[in-house]
């Protein structure tokens, strides 16, 4: 492995100064200043959704429509030994669906095929809020009534809920470059610590729905929210047994999905799909937030552990990781998303001797799945406390030890990854430490804390002489996060986007690709009609129906703007091109009516083709884990009432690099939306369990910042451009969420002298951390 | 069944529902006015946010006994009506240019809030929206541009 370590440089500012220029030239490894579009397009469906025109699932009127409902265990682990129907009903109005009325597979298709659309009478229930019968009826009341009448009989089996007591292994990894001893041997200085994070629901405003309407073809076709339109045909095939054409998904407008809607919204639409079997009629299957909260998945819970070698001048030169998930009772997304946790584990910093050992296992809890992230948070807030607790044991400042370490082009991470293009690490952290003036408010941050210190402290209690009610307080964190599927996935995938000249001249996009608020619908005709000389607006976008789309992979990990986004690009050129050539070489703009009309419909399907020079082996872990990383950095400042232990975050920086900015306003609002996500996470958010039952599945106990508790969030746009992308980009949404926890929880420490290493940083946790250790 | 008075966007209705059915669902059902959402059905999110005599509700909690005789102000009723479409009102055409709506799920509610703040004489005070709107919440975009958009709004008389 070569080491480079090449000393800190004078930063260039890389940020959007919106200016116009008229060229993308993407030179391999160089930072280009920023070049946004002089008058970007409005939100494409924001008037839809400003009026109240635009269609939820819950909106949409189907004619004689029933209403189903899910029958749900209230055991986490327990043999299902069958069911009773209270006589009193009559039961001729309610449609009853059991694991025996399922035509095909007893499975939800996803990775593994452990986990079953309805436990089976006589079968295991693995967790609490477990599926076990399906009811529908024409009317809320008859259901209702109907609910309440069933009686569900188990046999308590012994559950598991602590992931580090599990034997159940859904996936482990292990990565491992230079040699570990030899790292610590040479190390002046050691430092161990264990990290947890707990579980944080996606908290999309919009509940799971989904509406499944009976095909004359004898099969289905569901209209919900959704992420995945593709995921749920492949689960519709496989248990209702049918033809790619008899099952069809639409997508609904999407209020939200952040992960949540990814994989879950499969279960659902197999629910409704067999209740619509069964009656014939469209079923309605509209979650309330209480069934939302108690049975749909949620961020893995962590326990993470470090062991750090150190030299004297903050050089990094050994790290141990060891990384355990807690999958819940089903596989689902897990050994992705713990995948994704172990790559990014050592943070953004090169170390030549690291072993990281990850692995998730099964607990009798609910399942936990894709939230925005995607195993990358709880690792990365885990790496950034370790070197913020580093940086405090050597002396020195939280930026410096990070500009001494971070990535640099011609670094090589632990999978041996040699970073050749499109590092912003250091970019990314002077442009958030500069906005947020860090070193000028540490020191006087400093200040206020040694006067504090100096003020006594009554022994045994977290209350001060001092007449300081609270203490203010700066952190810093850095952040990586691999843009787009991890390994050879995006090769697997093997997605379609497609742009079409219609017959009538009109040109429309055609990908899976959902709008759930990030703007897919807004910045794919930016990009197409930019190729084809148009202006936004005349390129259309076809509905997210798989009747009408190709496959275009699933929309999660921020890759819809950098890998569909690179096709639609690809697709146009090419479109533009074929269209020209037979037109005499004259501009595609001015003889695609005529063009349409001579030739008639031109469609072209771009399927992906893997980025040169990337290669993964999925069976060593070693090689080009992602086609490259977006890089972000966040300063945040809080205040911290040294009565109650509550937090405050005052003032938010955060600074990502994106590749390259499409739209600056869609790209700033997934900055500030996602930085607030990740400030629940560090301050307010958390699942309480009790035997396997989350114990606040209400908005009213599960809590999520409001507008007073949200801080100002100033947000940098810095564009590193990927080579391999036509247009550079290299995805948002994820970056701001691995950066927020671990600055708070810095700037909470520089507040009041203690780390907290478990979210959230609650009241109770900081009061617990100030009296273990008075700052005297 | 009683029947049931009042008006909503102007419009007077007359609804046949029991006293306690709530407000929410009469709107979205009976009525087919669609554009107020329920998000969590107990008063936690303000996606189902109308105003009642020009004070905003969460519509979840209001039964529609209570309404009688009142004044409903929905999202719908915010845009004027043209031959070429809705023409947005200066409150939700500072949404749209500042990005105030991603996802779209909490906007009606928010728009009804930020309508009802901005029509009781509040200003560009960012203090002031924030408080204003710290019943709807919002988890796409961490309330920046939600807020920006109160404001430009606010700011220009609304």
């Amino acid at each position: 492995m070569t080491i480079r370590t090449s000393p800190s440089r004078t930063t260039t500012p890389v940020s959007p100064q919106r200016t116009v220029s008229d060229a993308l030239v993407v030179h391999p490894g160089a930072i280009v200043p920023g070049r946004v579009q002089p008058a970007a397009p409005l939100r494409r469906e924001g008037p839809a959704k400003l009026t109240g025109e635009a269609k939820y699932a819950d909106d949409l009127v189907f004619p004689g429509a029933w209403y189903g409902a899910t029958i749900r265990s209230s055991d986490a682990h327990a043999r299902f030994d069958g069911f009773d129907l209270d006589p009193a009903i009559d039961w001729s109005k309610v449609a009853v669906v059991t694991a025996a009325d399922i035509p095909g597979d007893n499975v939800v298709s996803l990775i593994s095929d452990d986990q079953p659309v309805l436990v089976p009478v006589g079968g295991e229930i693995q967790h609490h809020a477990e599926p076990l019968v399906l009811l529908a009826a024409a009317d809320r009341e008859t259901l209702r009534h109907a609910r309440h009448a069933v009686t569900v009989r188990t046999t308590p089996l012994v559950a598991v809920f602590d992931p580090l007591a599990s034997d159940h292994v859904f996936a482990h990894y292990e990565i491992a470059s230079g040699d570990l001893q030899a790292g610590f041997n040479d190390a002046d200085f050691v430092l161990e610590g264990e990290y947890r994070v707990g579980h944080q629901e996606q908290l999309y405003i919009e509940n799971n729905a989904m509406i499944a309407v009976p095909r004359e073809d004898g099969g289905v076709a569901v209209h919900g929210s959704l992420q995945c339109p593709f995921y749920i045909h492949k689960a519709l095939m496989r248990a209702l047994r049918l033809t790619g054409e008899q099952a069809q998904v639409v997508q609904a407008e999407t209020g939200g999905g952040f992960g949540g809607k990814e994989e879950y919204p499969s279960i659902i639409a197999l629910h409704a799909a067999l209740l619509a079997r069964r009656t014939g009629k469209p079923v309605r299957m509209i979650y309330d937030r209480h069934e939302d909260l108690a049975a749909t998945t949620k961020r893995h819970p962590a326990i993470v552990t470090h062991r750090t070698g150190i030299k004297a001048d903050g050089t990094l030169v050994a790290q141990d990781i060891e990384v355990v998930m807690d999958g819940g009772a089903y596989c689902t997304l897990t050994p992705v998303v713990l995948s994704r946790g172990a790559i990014h584990a050592g943070g953004p910093y090169r170390c030549p001797n690291v072993r990281i050992r990850a692995r998730a296992t099964r607990t009798n809890t609910p399942p936990n799945g894709a939230f925005r992230g995607f195993g990358a948070p709880q690792v990365e807030f885990a790496a950034e406390i370790q070197i913020g607790r580093l940086a405090e044991a050597l002396g020195i400042s939280p930026l410096e030890i990070r500009r001494r370490n971070l990535y640099r082009i011609g670094d090589e991470t632990p999978t041996g990854q040699v970073l050749r293009e499109s590092v912003a690490a250091e970019e990314v952290l002077e442009r958030a430490a500069e906005a947020a003036e860090f070193e000028g408010v540490r020191a006087g941050t400093s200040k206020a804390g040694a006067r504090r210190a100096g003020s006594g402290h009554v022994p045994g209690s977290p209350l001060r002489t001092s007449r300081d009610r609270s203490a203010s307080g700066i952190g810093v964190a850095l952040a990586w996060h691999g843009a787009g599927f991890t390994g050879s996935g995006e090769v697997k995938l093997a997605s379609v986007a497609s742009v079409e000249l219609a017959g009538d001249g009109r040109v429309r996009i055609l990908t899976g690709s959902t709008e759930m608020g990030q703007g897919t619908k807004t910045i794919f005709p930016q990009l197409v009609a930019a190729e084809l000389g148009l202006a936004a607006g005349e390129v259309e976008i076809a509905p997210q129906d798989t009747a009408v789309v190709p496959d275009s992979g699933p929309t999660v990990a921020s890759r819809t703007a950098m890998v569909v986004g690179g096709l639609l690009i690809q697709a146009a050129r090419r479109l533009r091109a074929e269209v020209e050539a037979r037109n005499g070489g004259a501009p595609f703009a001015d003889v695609r009516a005529r063009d349409a009309a001579d030739h008639g419909p031109t469609r072209i399907d771009q399927q992906f083709e893997p980025y040169p020079h990337v290669h993964f082996d999925d069976d060593t872990y070693r090689g080009d884990a992602y086609p490259a990383f977006g890089w972000a950095a966040c300063v945040a400042t809080v205040d911290v009432d040294l009565d109650t232990g509550e937090v405050t975050v005052r003032d938010v920086v955060a600074a990502d690099d994106v590749g390259r900015v499409i739209h600056p306003v869609l790209a700033e609002g997934q900055v500030e939306g996602g930085t607030l996500q990740a400030i629940g996470y560090a301050t307010i958010e958390e699942i309480k369990l009790h035997d396997g039952r989350y114990l606040n599945d209400r908005l009213a106990t599960y809590i999520i910042p409001t507008a007073l508790d949200a801080p100002r969030i100033h947000a940098i746009l810095v564009e590193a451009p990927f080579s391999g992308a036509p247009h550079g980009a290299k995805g948002i949404g994820e970056l701001p969420m691995d950066v927020g926890a671990p600055a708070v929880v810095a700037a909470i420490h520089d507040a009041v002298g203690t780390w907290i290493h478990e979210l959230p940083a609650s009241p109770e946790r900081i009061l617990a951390a100030l009296g273990a250790t008075p700052r005297s | 069944m009683t029947s049931w008075r009042f008006t909503v966007n102007g419009d007077p209705v007359e609804v046949d529902a029991p006293g306690m059915r709530r407000l929410l669902d009469v709107l979205r059902e009976e009525l087919a006015l669609t554009g107020t959402k329920e998000g969590c059905g107990e008063g936690e999110c303000g996606a189902c946010t109308v105003l009642v005599d020009g004070a905003p509700v969460d519509s979840c909690l209001v039964p529609v006994c209570q309404v009688d005789g009142a004044r409903i102000a929905t999202v719908e009723g915010l845009a004027a009506s043209s031959p070429e479409g809705p023409v947005l009102d200066r409150l939700q055409q500072a949404f749209l240019e500042a990005g105030g709506a991603q996802c779209g799920i909490c906007t009606p509610g928010m728009l009804m809030a930020a309508r009802a703040y901005i029509d009781s004489g509040g200003g560009p005070d960012e203090a002031a929206i924030r408080t204003a709107i710290a019943g709807n919440l919002c988890r796409c975009t961490g309330y920046t541009k939600i807020v920006e958009a109160i404001a430009i709004a606010a700011g220009g008389g609304g």
